[in-house]
């Protein structure tokens, strides 16, 4: 079913490719929470009050809050799962 | 339910700053984000050495990134901005004729919002203003080319890409080249490889690159030129100087970027050998064997040129400043140095300005200015540099510790603050001042850590108190005079009694004098400094014209008659008869009044009467002003061709009390000249305003507002050097111009019976006022400032307070996190003495405010309950907690065993951690309330399995939110009983909310709950409603039984109810068995909540207050924000108003205001759509568009211009401020 995304919409792997964190019908169940984390995690950093608000409640400073979040985003949900046999 | 946003008090935070030479004149402007949504010009007054706001807009947009870049050849900086609308903004702030903002481009490039791939994070300018880059969080990076076509206008060309897949950037920025081809820095990760490796080598093995990109401005092509690992934790890029001098050949600077990592700070260009220096740190005294310290970071840094040479000044995350140089041959680096500067509050932003001063934007809390001192060059503190470590700090592995000892500040003085009310982290909006306020006060816990405040917000101006001396009378008038017209200050200070005059003379001292010529033994109606050197005294039986010491005029009036009213000014002088006669004069050729042969009759006697001054190069004033008592009042022209013919007419609807013409500027009528006003006191305690017609004298434009109880009085003064009027009712307002608008404000201040501006030596702007029987003379130091502030300082972030339930006290719970408690600060260093090692104690014994407390593991905190009085601003008490116990709620409860007296219930947990929110146990303590509440006495604690995020009374039992379970607690002997629980809640309970019989319990994530309490057949808590949206909540307050109004962590503010029906039917049903048995819907209860209204603010709102703000107004919901703000939602009175406001909102959104090109519906409907609340900042704003837009919306409104905008006004004051 997959094959689908090759033969029928040529688009669509490159659309995949201009907007990251698209999902597509073979999405793991790892890949998906990664994204969702890698989008919170961005919208954080993004929205100033927001930062404000999580780095007040981590005793941290603002800096260190992006930072760190920024770092986060690299592996945010922990290990990929190993590959499966199908 | 419609409602109206208005915002009482701007946000106060600055997220982040520019500096530049934005008005292009001489000197700079710094540009600074106030709340991520707000532009604010500050200049720096060369005379106050104050920062005053010469210009802010709403951006109606978030704005993530400002910068400031100036094209090759010219003289002003231009503002580029990237925020979350999906476009590049380049801003131009224009000074003339007011200053504002205007939007130059709006380049779209992507979608909008703050997303992840979309650029807006990250804003880079090349040094020489050729082109800019604007990057994304991860992926995406877009240049432009700024360029000037053929008429010299910028215009920015389509944007090259720079895309990296799978590439997160920690940082961007510009690097200087002179005039080689743009280059850009970034620090980047790529992620494909740690996303495909189960074993998690990868992950370890990551590296962080710099990465240089170059524009090709030939080619008109951007490569990525250069890229090699860096730090793995390197979070911040500086500029470095470089390129070659244009006149000589020298170099600026070795060019490349000083990368900022954990610990170290590195100077790195393309191919050339790198150079590391260590961030020098504190010891941290609390050290213990074996515990390893986490790095340093660098939070801000900012790069200064001087006289050919350069230095940066890099701030670390504890707040410290290090200056660093580079030691450079040309190109070629020879070392890099770093000392300690001075130790200032964490900021956002360093802008150092080109005048010797650095404006510290502090992240959270008060912004301050400093003064350069000196530049730290032989000071005597340690320096670092990379050539005293092998291989230029090179080597593998981290460089050894460098320490400093931080002192109070030496290279820096203070000269301003910035009063700041970021963050609010709880508030309430409450009468406390009794009869001696009609209006309430907002009372707001600000701050974070050490620089925490509790802060009292008054409405009003604040008056500085200069002299307060008691009178022998209580006398009616007051009025300062100068003696000759060439006199720079006021003589005289004349007091009028019910029976005499009072004269003093201002000197060193001020005293009575006697010798003036004027009548002492009966009141005065007017006094006035006449022509060159006259002097005049109006009293009830005529006047006096004093021309010299020994040469008095007398005009008696006619016998039988007195004078009931009078006006004066320098040449002409009206009087009005007890007869309804109107008799004036005017100052002839020799300088002696003159009377107008004619008088004008009055339909009714005169109450008060009133002239504006005589206008520059002018003769006279064209028009007099007559209050009559039969409610009308009447303009009348005092020009030759038509003396004392009645110009219009008014008909009020009660007596003028008293009146008063004055031309003050406002924008908003007339955008070139002041515009003459007239001010109407009535008796019943109303000002009204109209615009007199400068050629008819005909009167329009009429605004209306509720002074007080009292008749208000009328004066015009001078505040500032700027013409105002001065109303006196129960309280004391001021009408006067800032930033071109005119303004009403109270004066937070006694109520006054008059008052006069008084310009004197020792007080050269000052009021001069009655009060009773007491002469005062006061100041007003900041005009524009709505909200006065009085501050106590705190110990730590302030996370709830409430109020006892009928004394003015407050118990603010404070905690933070990452903080060693005195109590463990106790222990660790008597464990440390015991053990014969030497403690730091100067280290400790540092002022936190200034230089913050060592820095804890997570896990740790520190706490305290305080108990406060917030009319004396003070503190009564603190109750410590224990260590690493963290106080979380805290609520007012009456138990039933403790016979109707109130106790204090604080929700506590001990070494929570936050990822994942946990805790080793948490802990309810019972405090009684002794002595009015004034001290708190411990009884009992209750041990409870989790962190009690909220506790609430209802009905003499408690209520305990604990993760995700509803408690309800009796109190005993030694311990609370926990009697029931309800622990079908998804995430965690975060508030609770009691009214009547009904619990409102608000989920983490998951919205509201309806609850209710059943004790028969068993004890119940029932969940019988809850809301179909997931809301991840901040605050809740009860709107009335069926509703409530929410805050959520986007920065939403929304309106549930739940339908009355159902209300009705959950009451009757006293045993719970229908709620229990109903069906489920949706997978959560049986009724929903349907959505009454939503409104996205742009910061997240931390408390919600329901009252009535407004004398005599409708109850309005205030609210505050994390950027400290105070906004309220109106509720509109009439359906005409609601379609009149949108479609006012929608005609100004049509006009496209927002300066970042944020569509306005999309933007407060940012996550779910705006739903009947009105924008009325946006309303707001119509009063600055140019006239002939205004017309056009106003026909489309079918009002007139002045209609609009006095609908506009009426809607803030008749509710709010």
């Amino acid at each position: 079913m997959s094959e689908l995304r090759y033969t029928q919409n040529t688009q669509l792997e490159q659309l995949h490719a201009r907007y990251t964190g698209t999902g597509h019908p073979d999405i793991t169940k790892y890949e998906w929470l990664t994204h969702q984390h890698r989008d919170t995690l961005s919208s954080i950093v993004g929205h100033p009050s927001l930062l404000a608000y999580t780095s007040i409640a981590d005793g941290e400073c603002q800096a260190r809050e992006r930072f760190e979040i920024i770092e986060r985003m690299l592996q945010p949900c922990g290990k990929p799962p190993g590959k499966t046999e199908d | 339910m419609h409602l109206l946003n208005l915002t009482l008090s701007p946000p106060t935070n600055i997220s982040t700053a520019a500096v530049g030479s934005f008005s292009g004149t001489k000197g700079q402007e710094i540009l600074c984000v106030r709340g991520g949504t707000r532009l604010e010009m500050l200049k720096l007054n060369g005379q106050t050495g104050q920062l005053d706001t010469i210009c802010s807009a709403e951006a109606f947009g978030i704005v993530r990134n400002v910068a400031a870049f100036r094209l090759a050849g010219m003289t002003k900086d231009y503002i580029l901005i990237s925020s979350d609308s999906g476009r590049l903004s380049i801003i131009e702030f224009v000074v003339e004729p007011t200053p504002h903002f205007e939007s130059m481009y709006q380049e779209v490039y992507g979608k909008s919002g703050s997303r992840r791939v979309v650029p807006g994070q990250f804003l880079a300018v090349d040094p020489k203003g050729r082109s800019c880059m604007v990057g994304a969080v991860e992926r995406s990076k877009l240049v432009y080319v700024l360029n000037r076509n053929s008429e010299g206008k910028l215009f920015p060309s389509s944007p090259l890409e720079a895309h990296k897949n799978h590439a997160l950037v920690t940082h961007l920025i510009g690097v200087d080249q002179g005039y080689d081809n743009p280059l850009y820095a970034a620090l980047e990760v790529d992620y494909t490889e740690s996303d495909e490796d189960p074993t998690g080598h990868a992950f370890e093995k990551t590296e962080k690159y710099l990465t240089f990109y170059e524009l090709d401005l030939g080619l008109n092509h951007v490569v990525r030129k250069w890229s090699e690992p860096t730090d793995r934790r390197a979070n911040l890029l500086v500029q470095v100087p470089g390129g070659q001098n244009a006149s000589s050949d020298r170099f600026e600077g070795p060019s490349g970027v000083l990368i900022c990592c954990e610990d170290h700070i590195i100077w790195k260009h393309m191919d050339a050998d790198a150079h590391r220096i260590p961030i020098p740190r504190r010891r941290n005294p609390l050290a213990q064997r074996g515990e390893s310290s986490r790095g340093v970071i660098i939070v801000s840094a900012v790069m200064h040129k001087i006289k050919g040479a350069f230095f940066f000044l890099l701030q670390s995350e504890d707040g410290d400043l290090f200056k660093v140089t580079i030691e450079h041959k040309d190109e070629d680096v020879q070392a890099i140095r770093i000392k300690y500067f001075d130790t200032v509050p964490v900021s956002s932003s360093l802008c150092v300005l080109k005048s010797g001063y650095v404006f510290v934007a502090s992240e959270l809390g008060d912004q301050n200015l400093y003064q350069f001192q000196s530049l730290a060059e032989d000071d005597g503190e340690q320096e670092w540099a990379s050539s005293d470590y092998p291989e230029n700090g090179n080597s593998d592995g981290p460089l050894p510790y460098a320490f400093f000892t931080p002192r109070p500040l030496q290279n820096l003085l203070l000269v301003d603050t910035l009063p700041s009310l970021d963050p609010i982290t709880d508030a309430q909006v409450v009468n406390l001042l009794g009869h001696a306020s009609d209006t309430p006060q907002v009372y707001a816990a600000c701050g974070r850590g050490p620089r925490s405040t509790f802060r009292t917000l008054k409405h009003g101006l604040q008056v500085n108190q200069l002299v307060a001396s008691p009178l022998p009378g209580v006398p009616t008038a007051v009025w300062t005079l100068k003696l000759t017209d060439e006199d720079e200050f006021d003589s005289y200070i004349v007091l009028s009694f019910p029976n005499g005059t009072l004269v003093l003379s201002i000197g060193q001292t001020i005293e009575e004098v006697n010798d003036t010529g004027f009548l002492s033994s009966g009141p005065t109606l007017a006094v006035q400094q006449l022509g060159n050197n006259g002097l005049l005294q109006v009293h009830p039986y005529g006047l006096r014209h004093i021309r010299a010491a020994d040469r008095v005029d007398e005009w008696p009036v006619p016998p039988g008659n007195t004078i009931v009213a009078a006006t004066t000014n320098k040449r002409q002088v009206a009087i009005a008869l007890s007869t309804a006669e109107i008799v004036y004069f005017e100052l002839d050729e020799e300088g002696s009044l003159s009377e107008y042969q004619e008088k004008a009759t009055l339909p009714a006697n005169a109450t008060s009467m009133s002239m504006a001054e005589v206008p520059e190069g002018r003769r006279r004033t064209p028009f007099l002003a007559v209050g009559c008592e039969n409610q009308t009042v009447h303009v009348i022209s005092l020009e030759p061709d038509s003396t004392l013919t009645t110009l219009s007419l008014q008909a009020l609807t009660a007596p003028p009390s008293s009146i008063c013409l004055a031309e003050i500027f406002d924008t908003s009528v007339d955008k070139n000249r002041p515009t003459m006003f007239l001010n109407i006191g009535l008796y019943n305690g109303v000002l009204l305003r109209t615009v007199v017609d400068p050629i008819d004298g005909s009167l329009s434009d009429t605004r209306l507002r509720f002074l007080g109880a009292k008749p208000p009085k009328v004066v015009r003064t001078n505040v500032h050097g700027s013409p105002s009027v001065m109303a006196f009712s129960t309280r004391a307002w001021l009408l006067y111009t800032h930033q071109d608008m005119l303004q009403t404000q109270p004066l937070i201040y006694d109520s006054l019976e008059y008052a006069w501006s008084l310009n004197a030596s020792m007080c050269p702007d000052g009021i001069i006022g009655i009060s009773g029987n007491t002469l005062r003379i006061f100041t007003i130091p900041k005009l524009g400032e709505k909200l006065k502030q009085d501050s106590t300082p705190l110990s730590y972030t302030p996370r709830k307070f409430v109020g006892h339930p009928y004394n003015t006290i407050f118990y603010v719970i404070e905690s933070d996190h990452r903080t060693y408690s005195t109590k463990t600060i106790d222990r660790i260093v008597s464990e440390k003495e015991a053990s014969g090692a030497r403690v730091d104690r100067a280290a400790l014994s540092l002022p936190a405010i200034d230089f913050g407390r060592p820095r804890a593991p997570a896990g740790r905190w520190a706490s305290l309950i305080r108990i406060l009085d917030p009319i004396a601003n003070e503190t009564v008490s603190t109750i410590e907690l224990e260590e690493d116990e963290a106080a979380f709620s805290v609520a007012i409860c009456y138990f039933e065993r403790m016979g109707g007296e109130p106790s204090l219930v604080v929700g506590t947990a001990v070494q929570t951690t936050l990822v994942p929110r946990a805790c080793k146990e948490g802990w309810l303590r019972v405090y009684a309330m002794k002595d009015n509440g004034r001290t708190l006495e411990f009884m009992h604690k209750t041990k409870t399995d989790d962190i009690p995020t909220c506790v609430a009374g209802f009905q003499g039992v408690l209520l305990v939110g604990i993760g995700k379970s509803l408690r309800l607690y009796e109190m005993g002997k030694k311990a609370l009983l926990r009697k029931c629980e309800n622990t079908g809640f998804p995430t965690c309970v975060t508030t609770i909310n009691v009214i009547g019989a009904r619990i409102i319990v608000g989920d983490m994530q998951e919205s509201t709950f309806y609850c209710v309490y059943r004790s028969i057949p068993t004890r119940q808590l029932l969940i019988f409603a809850d809301d179909s949206q997931p809301r991840w909540l901040t605050c809740v307050t009860n709107v009335d039984y069926e509703t409530v109004v929410c805050g959520d962590k986007f920065g939403n503010i929304f309106i549930n109810r739940l339908d009355s029906r159902v209300s009705e039917n959950v009451d009757d049903d006293p045993t719970g068995a229908g709620i229990l048995h109903e069906k489920g819907f949706l997978m959560g209860a049986a009724h929903k909540t349907d959505l009454v209204a939503h409104y996205h603010v742009g910061s997240i709102v931390t408390s919600i207050t329901k009252i009535p703000l407004a004398e005599a107004g409708r109850d309005v919901l205030v609210y505050t924000t994390i950027s400290g703000a105070v906004g309220a939602l109106v509720p509109f009175a009439s359906m005409d108003d609601v379609e009149f406001m949108t479609t006012l909102e929608m005609h100004m959104r049509s006009q496209n205001t927002s300066l970042v090109g944020r569509d306005h519906l999309s933007y407060r409907g940012y996550y779910a759509p705006v739903k009947d609340v009105v924008d009325g900042d946006l309303c707001e704003s119509f009063g600055l568009l140019p006239y002939p837009k205004q017309q056009a919306i106003a026909a489309d409104l079918d009002r007139s211009v002045p209609d609009v905008l006095k609908k506009l006004e009426g809607m803030r004051t008749a509710n709010a401020f």
